[in-house]
């Protein structure tokens, strides 16, 4: 059927597997941006870098303090959640009123600030993972080999973007940080705390980009750099999801996986850059990006 | 008239005896009062474990281990950080020669930086000894009488993994390879070596550089039913390759050979995960009695062991000493000279050889890396398959376009 694609019907599907296995997890990193983005206007540059600390407070805990894989999937993004709180408390909370570029030039700042500690702490090669004894193996699918890990890392990054998108459309907690960010004095005279409100959307932005980072770290090397590398295209799921659009990011990043994927099998070369063709064509198309309002 | 001659020298000999240390230090025969060493070298990027803050030491090592001074003046070793860009490169190199009495460049991680400082060595007639940075146009179109490549080159280590393997039976080879220069000569160095042991390269894929998902390219690898998978790719984009070729369940069933791998990059990836990869290395540490003594000593400052490169940067300046010392002057010409005129005869090599070209010609070793059950202490990750001559292991003189080699 897809013979004159130059690629069996069995290859494809299994390529398309590993798209949509990359689009989950674009998915879920994108989702803490977006987050941010839309309930502070902070554009989180420092994202990779929690991303990568994730990873590693993961790392440390299975070597230093013995914790596994499954605790450290809810104890680190707790810790980056922490020190995400930590950071707009003391930082972050003084540029609000400023333009947009002095969140992103700190957040910048901070990130190459961590990188940095990081590397001269574990150098660049980094520190390895194992892939958690119960995840170990595959699945034979016939068309493919999914790796088990592989599918539980697609389950995982498909409900936290589920709950999140849950929780901030359908909730009353999710309402409230919404008006927030329309209109935060009205909704201050109705008694709610904002500033808390802010500080702690700010550590549940963090705490997403750590529990990508936990989920990525028996994938990956885990090194000070690994946040970086994919922080440029985490940032194009979000624009051309429409900043700040929750729904946007998570199917965005889905869509971009899978034709990522599809550019691997048919002109690889290209495959790093299609993702920023697609952002210009939106942009140009949709300055707002697909899921955004014009405002 | 033969009487005169015999006088003559006698005498001549009897002076310089006679003023020998007195005149070195003052007739300017050593430059600046001060022999000093500027290791070029990647101290924060993505050389910097496999070259960085080891090669410094290296340097040092060898400096300190010469005695401190040669010819009577001191020995200096420098660093700087060339971020593996060659505009920061050739500045460095240029400020280096013009204000800071730098005699010798040596590590020079990255191809291109290496490349661009090589260049203003010439022109300033200081010696480069390059020991990270890999490419063989070092010693080919870009050859300089200035210029000596220490460690190893491309070609070396495809050429030694790649007809090896072809050899043992791993007749049939897909490429995984990242998309920039030195991805592509690495492959076609292999391609080459492949072909002529008999051997078909079935297919290859060119993925972006730096890559961060390979499961793509690992698929395809696996569908092309090839015995082996050549990587191209270093660092960490073969790390990852390797690490994601366990998950999918691809290795141990098709073999992995990659075309560079470092002992640091074996330590960070774990043995679990690296176990049964061949590759070809300029140096191993646990290879005998020599290596292992000196090794320790680099491990006890630096807490980890040397590579080939960190190694190779030690044995290149102690080389370079050693030549100053032969030739009484610190001069580039005599010195270089004497580099090429001398075999290299330490830890790092047996019997090498500097070539016209600058190739510094050693014998390589065909390695594979252990199961962690083989492994029975830090650090025990190689099993040395076998010994690969130097003038098999490195590109012949015949093949070279060096115009140095034809004089």
């Amino acid at each position: 059927m897809f013979e004159w694609l130059g690629i069996s019907q069995q290859a494809l599907f299994g390529q398309l597997l590993v798209g949509l296995i990359n689009g989950a997890f674009y998915a879920t990193l994108s989702l803490g941006l977006a987050v941010i983005f839309g309930l502070l206007n902070i554009v989180n540059f420092a994202h990779g870098a929690q991303y990568m600390m994730g990873a590693f407070v993961a790392w440390m805990g299975l070597n230093y303090l013995g914790i596994d894989y499954w605790w450290s999937l809810i104890l680190a993004p707790l810790a980056v959640g922490l020190v995400g709180i930590l950071l707009e408390l003391t930082l972050l909370r003084r540029l609000y009123k400023l333009d947009h570029l002095y969140g992103l030039l700190l957040t910048f700042g901070l990130a190459l600030i961590i990188e940095g500690g990081f590397r001269q702490a574990y150098g660049i090669s980094g520190e390895r993972y194992d892939i958690p004894e119960a995840l170990n193996g595959a699945f034979n699918l016939g068309f493919m080999f999914l790796p088990k890990y592989r599918g539980w890392v697609v389950t995982a990054s498909l409900i936290v973007c589920l709950l999140t998108w849950l929780v901030i459309e359908r909730t009353k907690l999710g309402a409230y940080l919404r008006a927030g960010t329309e209109n935060p004095k009205l909704l201050q005279a109705f008694g709610v705390n904002v500033p808390i409100m802010v500080t702690l959307t700010y550590g549940l932005g963090a705490a997403l980009a750590a529990f990508g980072g936990v989920l990525a770290a028996p994938i990956f090397q885990v090194n000070a750099v690994m946040g970086s590398n994919i922080l440029i295209v985490v940032f194009a799921v979000v624009v051309i999801g429409g900043l700040g659009s929750i729904i946007g990011s998570i199917v965005t990043g889905i869509a971009l996986g899978l034709i990522e994927g599809l550019t691997k099998v048919f002109y690889p070369e290209g495959s790093s850059v299609v993702i920023f063709v697609i952002m210009a064509i939106v942009l140009i198309v949709r300055p707002a990006g697909l899921f955004g309002k014009e405002k | 008239m033969f009487k005169f001659k015999v006088v003559a020298a006698a005498l001549a000999g009897a002076a310089s005896a006679w003023l020998a240390p007195s005149a070195i230090a003052q007739s300017g025969k050593m430059s600046d009062g001060v022999v000093k060493i500027g290791v070029q070298t990647d101290l924060s990027g993505i050389y910097s474990d496999l070259a960085g803050q080891g090669s410094v030491l290296a340097a040092k090592m060898a400096a300190e281990d010469f005695g401190g001074k040669v010819n009577g003046v001191p020995i200096e070793v420098i660093a700087g950080d060339t971020q593996n860009k060659p505009d920061v490169a050739s500045n460095m190199a240029r400020r280096w020669f013009d204000e800071d009495k730098v005699d010798m460049i040596v590590d020079l991680p990255g191809s291109a930086a290496a490349l661009a400082a090589v260049k203003v060595a010439k022109e300033k007639n200081r010696i480069a000894m390059v020991s990270s940075g890999g490419t063989t146009r070092l010693t080919n179109e870009d050859c300089t009488d200035r210029t000596v490549h220490w460690a190893y080159d491309t070609y070396a280590l495809a050429n030694g993994t790649a007809r090896a393997v072809t050899q043992q039976g791993g007749d049939t080879w897909f490429f995984i390879t990242p998309d920039y220069a030195f991805g592509h000569s690495m492959e076609k160095d292999a391609g080459e070596a492949i072909k002529a042991a008999g051997g078909k390269v079935l297919g290859s894929v060119r993925h972006p550089f730096p890559g961060s998902d390979f499961s793509t390219f690992l698929l395809q690898a696996q569908s092309s039913g090839a015995k082996v998978i050549g990587l191209a790719n270093a660092a960490s984009d073969m790390m990852t390759t390797i690490k994601q070729a366990n998950e999918f369940g691809i290795s141990p069933k098709q073999r992995l050979a990659s075309m560079i791998v470092m002992i640091t990059d074996i330590h960070a990836m774990g043995l679990k995960t690296a176990q049964g990869l061949l590759s070809t290395d300029g140096f191993y540490w646990d290879l005998n009695d020599e290596t292992r003594a000196w090794s320790k000593r680099f491990f006890e400052r630096h807490k980890r062991m040397p590579t080939m490169i960190q190694a190779g940067v030690y044995s290149a300046t102690l080389h370079y000493l050693k030549s100053i010392k032969a030739a009484g002057t610190d001069e580039a010409g005599a010195v270089m000279a004497k580099i090429k005129a001398t075999p290299v005869n330490d830890f790092f090599a047996k019997n090498g050889k500097v070539r016209a070209d600058g190739r510094m010609v050693h014998d390589m070793l065909l390695t594979q890396v252990k199961s962690p059950a083989e492994s029975k202490y830090p650090w025990d990750y190689y099993k040395v398959l076998k010994v690969i001559p130097g003038d098999q292991a490195y590109m012949p003189v015949s093949k070279s376009v060096c115009p140095l080699n034809k004089k």
